[in-house]
């Protein structure tokens, strides 16, 4: 038997260079003891000290093992630096176990490491700082008991979060020492070396106790994430008893209690409120209506759009384009037209010779009706009812403004204008009357532009869209004549 | 009136804001003091540094500047017409107490909100410039996380988002309806506006990733979330994750909190005021997981309850899986991903031991039985190896098998 001698607890290189020297000399794991610190050698264990030095590596590891390592010889368990050294010797002729998380070796080393993280990571929660002052400075000062030798390769994160503070953390098997310039490692110390510390604990007691919901208790929760082994450091865990002992009660006297008068100064505050005036569907101008159009209830859609989306342009524009509903972008920005389709409404009406700035741009429905899909929202045709619902708003717009030509993009805006579903086919390229005087003109809507996969479709089609819209600017050239 | 002290504040202030679920301080960018010389990290999962007896994490310190507030919201402790105690902080208090308390390693950061004063604008500006200050004078690189008052101004939000590592603004009921019948001052669309207003902020901070060009300002890196109240209104599961859907495909949020309507001091009679549904919360925020990590949707959840609303008894998964058992069992052996996270019991961990160790060596039960916690719930559906459950998946007394046993209430 040979005994193998680790002067620390936690030091990995240390651990690999043994390792690869056993390795190097072919020593089975089961002829290896490994012994740390002051620990006695059994009677019969030859040392370690004749073991050939190897140079240059000795084999290969995948880099998941000495990730897994570092972690694991961290743990308190003192068979850590054996099962390690077993798991090393497999791998030499089973280079894959990592891979097979079913491996009962692999599944006892995962789980050391991971109860390492664990205590890693309940150390930076529960690290509790006291000040006090040292020649006119301020300094902190902790005490914590960790489960694992975790203190070295903790140390950096409270390092790098604490970087101006001048601080120590004490545990029983070290010390680590922080001078906002200097990491350094000291011997272990006692809870006697901490120093008490008033008003900012008692603060923090005073913390705990308020941000409680009694209505909510549910201690088993609390003890899984804290363990009681851990509130004999916490300065609010004397809170805990008396807070569980309350919690019945102040619940049931929220209940029970009736319900007061409300302040004075509440009553004053209602007092100087104006009465809003009445509602009314009476609207003086296009502005009025603009306004009353985000509280429309007249159908569903308003629940899930962001807000309705209303016309934009001169008041007394000759001419209105009329689009299906607001898209994503449209939804999010309150504006018509200024999404996907918005874009290749722009470029078509430019390539046409329109100005935007003179049109009255606008939606048949008012709200954007999609599905949720993952992060994304998919478009919904809005339905009969829909576009009926909010022809009320179209024909308030078309009432104000009173355009001389309106166009419909798409098939439900000409719905929504003549009243009944049309085919863009049997009436696109025309002008049409309606019943208050004004001309229609039906083309597609620009989206539908976007979504024809096929390039040669998809230009033939742009080519008709671009005919519709010369023939608007012929019709706009002979209005101003 | 006779001036409160801090301490008396920290109370009063503290008791307001815990009604707000929120408590992460995780997703945030990855920064620390070394080379500022001052204090605080942010290093991606936040901490929780302590637990309060209701089994909550407290991570930030949460407050309100004020709870004096113009509003009248019915389910809201500090509404004007409630009689709790009233307090203010001044700036520099709150930006005391969060390096305070962040020096002896209590918090992460800071969680601020408040009541309404004067207007929205007021408000919001108070709690940027406590923000503002935590940054700029303290040099402190803590997490903090602002509420959004949903009308104030542009700038407004702008400048929270360049100080704060999240931003929230709260939906507060799951329909418009009832939004408007308890919180008679707030418009529903005018908080999702706000929504979509942060979004919009947010989407510039991803797009233009071509390195010619200036990287755009900072803004709010842990993203927006929210919260909703569950149990104060008549709303169903469905309607609740509906609205949850929609907000997260629409605004990009990370995530949703659903806080269960809780007895506050001083209550409104239009409430119930009854114990706060826990179990209803608990059901909500495993479909809420489901819907966003496990590829299910709204009709598919809520289709394993009843009448829209979500099986209490059981998981929301287990729920789907006992009404779908025609999709069962699912062979671990050579199911995708996809379907493998379908199965009760297995988790996103689980499935990925599964796929990878698969690889090496056809997997048997008791091979699964050591990738998950708990082999019983995923038995009944699937087929490994050495494993098939015959009748098992369609037997009739399996949900009433499956189904935890009451626990035992808790004794004092």
């Amino acid at each position: 038997m040979l005994s193998v001698r680790l002067e620390k607890f936690n030091d990995f290189g240390e651990w690999r260079n043994k390792a690869r020297q056993l390795l190097a000399a072919g020593m089975n794991p089961s002829q290896v003891v490994w012994r740390v610190g002051a620990e006695d050698s059994g009677l019969f264990e030859a040392g370690d000290d004749m073991l050939p030095q190897p140079d240059g590596p000795i084999g290969s590891v995948p880099s998941q093992f000495i990730d897994l390592a570092r972690d694991v010889i961290q743990h308190a368990d003192p068979e850590r630096f054996a099962i390690l050294y077993r798991m090393l010797w497999r791998l030499q002729s089973e280079p894959h176990i990592l891979q097979n998380a079913a491996d009962s070796v692999h599944q006892m080393l995962a789980k050391m490491a991971s109860a390492v993280h664990r205590d890693t990571h309940k150390m930076r929660a529960f690290v509790r700082f006291r000040s006090i002052i040292v020649e006119g400075e301020e300094r902190y000062i902790a005490w914590f008991e960790p489960d694992h030798y975790i203190l070295e390769a903790n140390a950096p994160f409270f390092t790098r979060r604490f970087s101006g503070m001048h601080w120590a953390i004490i545990t029983p098997y070290a010390s680590a020492f922080w001078d906002k310039d200097n990491l350094r490692f000291g011997p272990g110390g006692s809870k006697k070396d901490i120093p008490a510390e008033g008003a900012v604990e008692d603060d923090w007691r005073i913390y705990y106790g308020a941000i409680f919901n009694p209505a909510r208790l549910k201690v088993s929760m609390m003890k899984s994430e804290m363990p009681v082994k851990y509130w004999r450091n916490l300065p609010e865990a004397e809170r805990i008893a008396p807070l569980i002992r309350n919690a019945r009660q102040m619940e049931q006297d929220m209940i029970a209690r009736a319900t007061t008068q409300p302040p004075a100064r509440h009553l004053r505050q209602k007092a100087r409120e104006v009465e809003a005036p009445e509602k009314t569907e009476q609207f003086q101008t296009l502005h009025d209506v603009s306004e009353a159009v985000d509280a429309c209830r007249r159908c569903p859609l308003y629940e899930h759009a962001t807000q309705a989306v209303f016309g934009e342009g001169p008041p007394q524009a000759q001419v209105m384009f009329v689009g299906e509903q607001p898209g994503d972008q449209e939804d999010l920005q309150g504006r018509p037209f200024i999404g996907p389709a918005g874009q290749v409404f722009d470029d078509a009406i430019k390539n046409a010779g329109i100005d935007r700035s003179r049109l009255y741009v606008t939606n048949a429905v008012k709200h954007f009706k999609f599905v949720p899909r993952g992060k994304r929202r998919i478009h919904q045709k809005p339905n009969t009812g829909e576009i009926q619902a909010c022809r009320f708003w179209l024909d308030l717009e078309r009432e104000f403004v009173k355009p001389k030509i309106v166009v419909a993009l798409g098939a439900t805006a000409a719905q929504a204008l003549v009243g009944k579903a049309v085919s863009i086919s049997s009436t696109r390229g025309r002008a049409i009357d309606l019943e208050d005087g004004a001309v229609l003109i039906v083309t597609n809507h620009p989206s539908y532009l976007l979504r024809i996969p096929d390039p040669e479709t998809k230009a033939r089609e742009r080519e008709k869209f671009d005919a519709d819209l010369m023939l608007i600017k012929s019709m706009m050239q002979t209005l101003e004549k | 009136m006779v001036a409160l002290s801090l301490t008396r504040k920290l109370a009063v202030l503290a008791d307001a804001a815990k009604y707000d679920a929120s408590c992460a301080s995780s997703g945030s960018e990855k920064r620390d003091s070394t080379t500022t010389g001052g204090i605080g990290s942010t290093e991606g999962s936040g901490i929780c540094h302590s637990y309060a007896p209701d089994g909550r994490c407290i991570s930030l310190l949460k407050l309100l500047l004020t709870n004096f507030c113009i509003y009248d919201c019915a389910y809201c402790i500090n509404r004007s017409s409630s009689n709790v105690e009233r307090a203010r902080f001044s700036v520099e208090e709150v930006v005391q107490l969060t390096l305070d308390f962040y020096k002896r390693n209590y918090i992460e950061g800071l969680f601020l909100s408040s009541g309404i004063i004067r207007t929205p604008d007021y408000t919001m500006e108070q709690m940027v410039r406590v923000a503002r200050t935590l940054r700029e004078t303290h040099l402190f690189a803590g997490y903090i996380h602002l509420k959004i008052i949903p009308n104030a101004a542009p700038e407004l939000l702008a400048e929270a988002g360049r100080w704060a590592d999240r931003l929230s603004t709260n939906i507060e009921l799951p329909t418009d309806t009832a939004l408007e019948q308890f919180a008679p001052e707030k418009r529903p669309s005018e908080i999702r506006t706000a929504m979509a207003r942060l979004r919009g902020k947010l989407d510039e901070t991803v797009e233009d990733k071509k390195p010619s060009k200036a990287k755009p300002p900072k803004f709010a890196p842990a993203g927006q979330s929210t919260q909703m109240i569950v149990g104060a209104d008549k709303a169903d599961d469905a309607a609740i994750l509906t609205r949850a859907a929609g907000l997260y495909s629409g605004y990009r949020l990370k995530r949703v909190y659903y806080s269960a309507f809780s007895p506050i001091p001083d209550a409104s009679a239009r409430l119930p005021l009854a114990p706060p549904p826990l179990m209803r919360e608990h059901r909500l925020y495993q479909a809420d997981w489901l819907i966003r990590f496990y590829g299910f949707d709204v009709p598919e959840i809520v289709s394993g309850g009843e009448a829209g609303h979500l099986d209490l008894a059981v998981d929301p998964k287990l729920a789907w899986a006992l009404k779908s058992r025609q999709s069962f069992p699912v062979d671990v052996n050579r199911a995708d991903r996809e379907l493998l996270l379908r199965v009760p019991g297995l988790g996103v961990r689980a499935v990925d031991r599964v796929i990878s160790t698969r690889r090496h060596h056809r997997l048997t039960l008791a091979d699964v039985a050591r990738l998950t916690a708990s082999i019983d719930k995923v038995r009944p559906f699937i087929a490994a190896a050495d494993w098939s459950p015959g009748a098992m998946t369609d037997d009739a007394r399996l949900r009433q098998r499956l189904t935890p046993k009451p626990s035992q209430l808790e004794l004092f």
